[in-house]
């Protein structure tokens, strides 16, 4: 179906946005508890999962440095608090904008080239800028930045109160990324996308400048990406660089979107609902089997994936869908 | 003034010349056909006319332009689409989707773009398939697709590399009378063709490559006459059934 009109999927996300907006009103649910922190996280990274997905799911480019976009995010905030005693909201700003223009000028040179030339540097950059961001004075260096003690509230973003200021402050990063990435899908941009995924010069053909079309989702994926640090800084009201410029950090924006379904609208979503509260939990309750226990499991459901359906949890689905809606094809028929 | 003019094309791939020394030119509002054997260099013309190749030497001009080492993406924008011969559908998005990628060309609004892409859809008889996956098409309708997303950039010169080859009878009809349609409404042809049923009829003027070298350029039946054509590609037969189908019925 053309997607232009209001659809299922419009009405869907309506209700669930409602839905997650309601939470809080649930006596005990998201107090201080364990439970909140784990849907707060569900929904950071769906938000981090869905803007690595604009490059790399619907245009095709696979990053594996979205960490670093991710963490000059974390620092732009982090920066603007401890070391220039602002909000974090212009480092929020001014992180996403450096994202930005770091995430053009390195695919720049790679989109020229074909091949695999973009998801190599990519995987170089993590280690780049970690090993900048240890040694750079001006950045905390390998001590990081710790969070001095804030008020509670919107200005200042913390709350240490309640998670239910973090949780409205994670549905609002959902709901923008979510938002954006759905209107791009709708709009010329998220047409190109896929047109160059699927056939870079049978999109040129057709009067696509497929370099200009990888930058913008690269520039704009990394912006996302950005957001999605500044507010990881925050909620851990300090930041260093293995915290988040790692290939740990960049797997798992790779690793959601792969499990829920690449390319897809609701891919990072369902990645996150299932690999989040299964990393949190089994980091709670295995400790005794040794850390990295996560990751292990991780790795065993993404190949089981990868064999049985390389589209994901929404390859599944799809799948599904077409069938059933097959049947009922043919029971008209008859 | 010709719509596009190509003077002294050469495209070299290392020693080997696929184009040598090829000019010839296109007037607006015209059919005109590229025939040759196999290996004559048909295909690698439309690449270099359409950007996809740099051509070794010479120079082309479209609508008063010189596009010749143009990037393929402004090729298309000033008005010059092409189709595949070997179809490249974009697989995993739907037919109509294909053809929005071309209607977005001339329009950035979605509804608007739509409607541009629902009308090619229509003129390519594509209406059956609009939802499916373009990589699970027939043969025949992946061809149609290749032409109704060329035709939904809004092109001033569509080149059409075998378009109706692998078509059935039939489709190759429909194919032909759709080309013509496409003429009436102005848009200048360019087609490479192996089926002469197909493209002596309708063309105004027809090129001839052999080994990379234009050997004819003329009227259909001038150049059926004539014998360096008949004996590098139609062959003797063909050319006296094509005359006593001329004869039969005169046009
Ligand atoms: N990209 C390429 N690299 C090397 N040789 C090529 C390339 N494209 C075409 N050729 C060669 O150029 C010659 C002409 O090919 P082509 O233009 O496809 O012929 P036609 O379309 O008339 O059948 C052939 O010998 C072909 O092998
Ligand atoms: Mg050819």
């Amino acid at each position: 179906m053309p997607k232009l009109h209001l659809q299922s999927r419009d009405i869907l996300w309506g209700a669930l946005v409602c839905a997650l907006a309601l939470l809080p009103l649930i006596p005990g649910l998201i107090g201080n508890s364990f439970r909140a922190h784990v849907i707060i996280l569900v929904l950071l990274y769906a938000s981090m999962a869905q803007s690595w997905n604009i490059v790399s799911g619907y245009a095709g480019q696979t990053s594996f440095g979205h960490s670093v976009f991710f963490g000059i995010g974390a620092y732009g905030a982090g920066m603007a608090v401890v070391t220039y005693g602002l909000t974090p909201w212009p480092g929020f700003l001014a992180g996403s904008v450096m994202a930005a223009l770091v995430a053009v000028l390195i695919s720049w040179p790679c989109f020229r080239l074909s091949g695999h030339y973009f998801a190599i540097a990519t995987f170089a950059i993590v280690e780049i800028f970690n090993r900048l961001f240890m040694v750079w004075d001006w950045v905390g260096g390998a001590l990081g930045l710790d969070y001095p003690i804030l008020p509670d509230g919107w200005v200042n973003f913390v709350w240490s109160e309640t998670k239910v200021g973090f949780f409205y402050g994670a549905l609002a990063l959902f709901v923008l990324i979510f938002g954006i990435v759905r209107y791009i899908e709708t709009h010329r941009l998220g047409y190109y996308l896929r047109a160059v995924r699927e056939g870079q010069e049978t999109a040129e053909s057709l009067g696509v400048n497929s370099t200009a079309v990888k930058l913008a989702a690269m520039a704009f994926s990394a912006f996302l990406a950005a957001l999605c640090g500044g507010f990881f800084v925050q909620y851990n009201y300090r930041v260093d660089p293995p915290m988040v410029m790692s290939l740990d950090v960049s797997m798992r924006f790779v690793l959601i979107t792969i499990l829920g379904g690449v390319g897809n609208f609701w891919g990072p979503l369902l990645g996150a609902m299932i690999l989040i509260p299964l990393q949190e939990y089994s980091r709670a309750y295995l400790t005794i089997l040794g850390s990295g226990v996560d990751l292990v499991i991780f790795g065993l459901i993404i190949m089981l994936m990868m064999i049985k359906q390389p589209k994901g949890i929404m390859g599944f689905i799809e799948a599904w869908q077409a069938r059933s809606r097959e049947r009922a094809a043919a029971k008209e028929g008859v | 003034m010709a719509l596009l003019d190509v003077s002294h094309l050469t495209m070299k791939f290392g020693s080997l010349a696929a184009n040598r020394d090829v000019s010839f030119a296109v007037e607006p509002g015209t059919i005109v056909g590229l025939i040759g054997p196999n290996g004559a260099g048909k295909t690698t013309v439309f690449n270099c006319l359409a950007g996809l190749y740099k051509p070794t030497e010479g120079r082309i001009v479209f609508d008063g332009r010189d596009i010749t080492r143009l990037p393929a993406y402004r090729i298309s924008r000033l008005g010059l689409a092409r189709t595949f011969q070997v179809v490249r559908p974009l697989k995993e998005m739907t037919v109509l989707e294909n053809i929005l990628v071309g209607a977005y060309l001339r329009q950035a609004d979605s509804r608007r773009a739509m409607q541009i892409a629902q009308h090619c859809l229509r003129t390519c008889f594509l209406e059956e398939d609009r939802d499916r996956p373009a990589g699970g098409l027939t043969i025949g309708n992946k061809k149609r697709l290749e032409v109704a997303r060329a035709l939904a950039t809004g092109p001033k010169l569509l080149l059409l590399d075998e378009a109706v080859a692998g078509l059935t009878s039939t489709e190759v009809r429909q194919m032909v009378e759709l080309i013509q349609g496409l003429r009436r409404e102005g848009i200048t042809i360019l087609m490479v063709e192996h089926i002469m049923e197909a493209i002596m009829p309708i063309a105004d003027k027809v090129v001839v490559l052999d080994g990379g070298i234009k050997i004819a350029e003329d009227r259909p039946a001038v150049v059926v006459e004539n014998e360096e054509v008949i004996r590098a590609y139609l062959g003797e037969k063909f050319s006296r059934r094509l005359k006593a189908m001329k004869e039969a019925k005169p046009s």
